[in-house]
């Protein structure tokens, strides 16, 4: 039997992007340093809304960029792989504070490779990591989200659906599916 | 559609419209990384290419080397002059024994049209067609449209002529079968003796006159004079070639009309192109090199996911 329950709802997720763009602000200052790269397919939306709101309490520019992680992904041999998507990083990452933002933390894996990706743009002085969901007990390479909407319990058959205005969605609605 | 049909990319003839648009949207994000401060990525470090060369190339062999080692390829090189060819070792075996050493794609040029469609069907590692005699040469057709389509947006409605030496020329017969399947129209322009006597049978306009052509198209490719492939005289000589059918400045500015130069090099500079166009703002030659590379990393890219 498939059971399906809402993680977030619009209201939730504003406010779950809300405080996650205050606990950014609280390390990055002003951004002068700090740059934040969305991960496709989903990440950036996140990014997107992330950018908007700390436009709007800053009052002032931060640098972003999107990356694709399918030529650096692991699994070239044995999966399906994705057609490669936009990579927009118009900027050398030398000694900048880097926030990946993606959506789920699942494996690990995703991350990773972006991780190889941004090397690619220059050598940062720090990695972080935000996500919106950290599936708990899933990881198969040791990464840890340095901020985090909600943690949660999944196993490796759980589906974590994320739904966003964005994606053409009537609402925003994220939810995790036990099967 | 996330990958090419066939195991092989051996002409344009078979491609599909989506597997052209498939190669450029993949060749889109690899131009992206070649504009990286680090511009390579480790897509193929699981495959050893074998570039099998069995006529001289400069361009393309370059280009194709640089394409493998952006894409973390191992790559190895194999030249007919300097090898056991000349102690008679015929195709298929020069092919199966760089193939035992674990080699997963071959990248073969070869004078004899259809010669990578007889290696294809006879082993199992993709092969990619680097020019077959004067059959095709799929790759350079890809980056000639690639390039068209960079310049002006799209490729569809857009009026191409393809100048020169079409009879020796699978540069011709590819960038015909690309741009009409792209929705573009084509006019083969030259001396008649080097126009084949059946090719408007393939839809496009022949016309003698240069200046016509000229006027008539958008762009114009223009071919090299192949001076190794003209055993028998298809014109008196290269000077009257170049009085009637070279493209320079002068002839240009009489016709009124902004056009692109493109070219697949080598130039013979003051035989079929001037260099007051080659290196003027009309040419578009350099753009072509360089989307040769992200051309090839696509093509490479592409075809690997049928191995997985």
């Amino acid at each position: 039997m498939t059971n399906k329950s809402r993680l977030f709802n619009k209201e939730r997720l504003e406010i779950t992007i809300n405080r996650l763009c205050h606990q950014l602000i609280e390390n990055h200052n002003n951004f002068e340093d700090t740059v934040l790269i969305g991960l496709q397919p989903r990440g950036i939306y996140f990014l997107d809304r992330i950018k908007k709101n700390i436009i709007n309490i800053l009052n002032k520019e931060i640098k972003t960029g999107i990356l694709d992680t399918t030529f650096y992904r692991d699994d070239f041999r044995s999966n399906e792989i994705p057609k490669a998507r936009e990579t927009l990083i118009p900027f050398l990452v030398d000694d900048k504070n880097v926030v990946i933002i993606d959506d789920v933390l699942f494996t690990g894996r995703t991350v990773r490779s972006a991780m190889e990706g941004i090397m690619n743009f220059g050598r940062p002085n720090k990695i972080e990591l935000l996500v919106l969901i950290d599936r708990k007990y899933t990881r198969d390479i040791p990464v840890e989200p340095t901020y985090c909407g909600i943690k949660i319990n999944t196993i490796t058959s759980d589906k974590v659906e994320v739904n966003l205005a964005e994606q053409g969605f009537d609402n925003d609605n994220i939810w995790i599916i036990n099967k | 559609m996330n990958k090419l049909i066939s195991k092989d990319l051996l002409g344009i003839r078979n491609l599909s419209i989506e597997e052209i648009n498939l190669i450029f949207e993949t060749a889109d994000k690899f131009k992206e990384v070649l504009n990286r401060p680090i511009k390579k990525v480790p897509s193929l470090r699981h495959l050893t290419i074998a570039n099998v060369f069995f006529e001289n190339s400069t361009r393309t062999k370059l280009s194709f080397e640089l394409a493998q080692k952006r894409l973390s390829a191992d790559v190895i090189n194999f030249s007919s002059s300097v090898s056991s060819v000349k102690k008679g070792e015929s195709l298929l075996d020069t092919i199966n024994n760089i193939l035992v050493m674990k080699v997963d794609m071959i990248v073969m040029r070869h004078p004899n049209p259809g010669a990578t469609h007889f290696v294809a069907r006879n082993i199992d590692a993709s092969v990619v067609n680097a020019g077959d005699g004067t059959h095709e040469h799929p790759t350079q057709a890809l980056l000639d449209a690639y390039t068209i389509r960079e310049k002006f947006g799209k490729v569809k409605n857009k009026k191409i002529a393809i100048v020169g030496d079409i009879s020796h020329s699978r540069v011709a017969i590819s960038n015909i079968y690309a741009l009409q399947k792209l929705g573009a129209e084509v006019m083969l322009c030259g001396p008649s003796t080097l126009i084949p006597k059946h090719i408007g049978l393939m839809g496009v306009r022949i016309e003698n006159n240069i200046k016509k052509a000229l006027e008539w198209c958008d762009i114009a490719n223009v071919l090299r004079i192949q001076l190794e492939r003209q055993n028998n005289k298809f014109f008196p000589s290269l000077r009257e070639y170049s009085l009637f059918y070279g493209i320079n400045k002068k002839l240009l500015d009489s016709i009124n009309k902004d056009i692109v130069i493109m070219h697949p090099g080598p130039i013979n500079r003051g035989v079929e192109l001037n260099s007051d166009v080659a290196d003027s703002n009309y040419s578009i030659i350099l753009d072509q090199v360089e989307n040769g590379v992200a051309i090839r990393m696509a093509v490479m890219y592409l075809l690997s996911l049928n191995k997985v």
